[in-house]
């Protein structure tokens, strides 16, 4: 497990993540990425994480060690 | 160390006639940092870090020179003591910056001055002999709500965009030449010049024991007849609420609630003001000493008037980068201003921690504290009469 970090300077809301983490993701009514648990930095399998790292184009995403 | 009689532990260090000048010691990274620890200073400009530990994250890369920032942006409406602390005092803050620069391995040191903030003063500090060794430079900078957050004043300083960047971006604490900054409040900085030239022991001698020291405090209120003096006082950590704002000539009969910590802050209301002036004091209301804000509301002034104006202003004061936070404080102003809590609540989770710095957060807290503290007021507002 890995948690999720997204830098918001750069999010966009283009929502390519929240489609790979469904069920952890959701997308807020503006269509920006949120965690369903309430975190602020989602605890996301390392492997999944990674995918949605590198899905994100705007290299929004990274991991938090 | 020479023994130097040392002055009586009162209330007025900062804002004391006249405060210490001349040259000051030169405490190394180590003995800085023991120093710091041993006080129990911790951050003046709002959130409250133990400085000891914001240092002792530069301490473990011993081989870095670091260039250090005076940060007297002062962005807070309802704040003054910044501009008022470089206007009295502005040789305790230059002194503060140079011991802990020269500590840092001395690249260099920088006071960064908002719009409201004097420059004349420090700038004729500044160029004191005793301070040549290690020239300050003395900048002022276009204001703004956000413009102090560490993020975005590092990045102005470097004649970029006044915007925070994300707090997980390992180049955001440092400059274009790649040297980490370490960015320190005024008030802080003056704070550890006293204790350079007094000791530990002495600072710690006010306040309580676990958040000892002074701290300066703007008091303003809604009217003049609430608050007939306002302006910044300094005060021992821990005093109530009360007695700062009598310092101020406060009718407490006419108060209806305090806004503690500005418009980032929290209400506490007129039945609370008892309470202490220290973290654990205010905890309960979700209020922090913060930077030092008491502002009294009226009672014959409107609560939801004031947070829906404050709101407007904050929603307007975003840097306009972060999703959450343009789309959401415009909102959460808007279910203010029509007294829609049930909205109002659910925007309020809905931007905070979502932002590359802490101003959707703090804006959350406030509304979150307006609905709570003045729930009724709120829900007569909301079937169309004010019960002011
Ligand atoms: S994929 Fe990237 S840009 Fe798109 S919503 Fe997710 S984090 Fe934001
Ligand atoms: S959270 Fe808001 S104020 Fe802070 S950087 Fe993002 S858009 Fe700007």
């Amino acid at each position: 497990m890995t948690r999720l970090h997204v830098d918001w300077t750069r999010c966009d809301g283009h929502g390519a993540c929240t489609e790979l983490l469904a069920g952890i993701l959701e997308q807020d009514e503006w269509g920006y990425p949120r965690p369903l648990s309430g975190e602020r930095e989602p605890q996301v399998e390392a492997r999944s994480a990674r995918r949605a790292v590198a899905a994100c184009p705007l290299m929004a995403l990274s991991l938090v060690e | 160390m020479t023994t130097t009689a040392l002055p009586a532990a009162t209330a007025e260090r900062l804002l004391a006639n006249p405060v210490p000048d001349g040259p000051i010691g030169r405490p190394d990274r180590r003995q800085l940092a023991a120093l710091l620890a041993e006080a129990g200073l911790t951050g003046r400009g709002g959130a409250g870090f133990p400085t000891a530990r914001k240092l002792g994250v530069l301490l473990a890369r011993p081989g870095d020179r670091v260039v250090v920032v005076g940060n007297a942006m002062e962005g807070e409406p309802l704040s003054h003591k910044d501009a008022v602390l470089l206007q009295s005092a502005p040789g305790l803050v230059l002194d503060g910056l140079q011991v802990v620069a020269r500590a840092l391995g001395g690249a260099r040191a920088i006071l960064a001055l908002g719009p409201q903030v004097p420059p004349g003063p420090a700038r004729l500090a500044a160029a004191a002999p005793h301070r040549a060794d290690l020239p300050v430079e003395v900048r002022t900078l276009a204001g703004g709500f956000v413009a102090g957050q560490e993020t975005a004043l590092v990045r102005a300083l470097d004649g970029g965009p006044p915007l925070p960047r994300d707090r997980r971006d390992p180049m955001a604490r440092r400059g274009a030449d790649r040297l980490p900054r370490l960015v320190l409040n005024a008030e802080t900085l003056a704070h550890v010049a006293l204790l350079v030239r007094y000791g530990a022991g002495w600072w710690r001698a006010t306040g309580t024991p676990d958040d000892p020291g002074t701290m300066l405090v703007t008091v303003s209120g809604s009217r003049s007849s609430v608050v007939p003096r306002p302006g910044v006082v300094e005060t021992e950590r821990g005093a109530s609420i009360t007695a700062v704002l009598a310092r101020a000539g406060t009718d407490l009969a006419q108060v209806r609630a305090v806004l503690v910590g500005g418009y980032h802050g929290a209400w506490v209301p007129a039945s609370a003001l008892d309470l202490p002036l220290s973290r654990a004091g205010l905890a309960p209301w979700g209020a922090t000493p913060g930077a030092g804000v008491l502002h009294a509301l009226a009672r014959e002034d409107c609560p939801l008037e004031a947070v829906a104006r404050i709101t407007a202003y904050l929603a307007g004061e975003g840097a306009g980068q972060c999703g959450p936070c343009v789309n959401g404080l415009p909102a959460l102003a808007r279910a203010v201003g029509a007294a829609n809590a049930g909205r109002a609540a659910e925007l309020a989770s809905l931007v905070d921690g979502r932002g590359a710095c802490a101003h959707p957060d703090g804006t959350a807290r406030l509304v979150r504290s307006t609905l709570h503290v003045f729930a009724d007021h709120v829900r007569a507002h909301a079937e169309g009469r004010c019960p002011r």
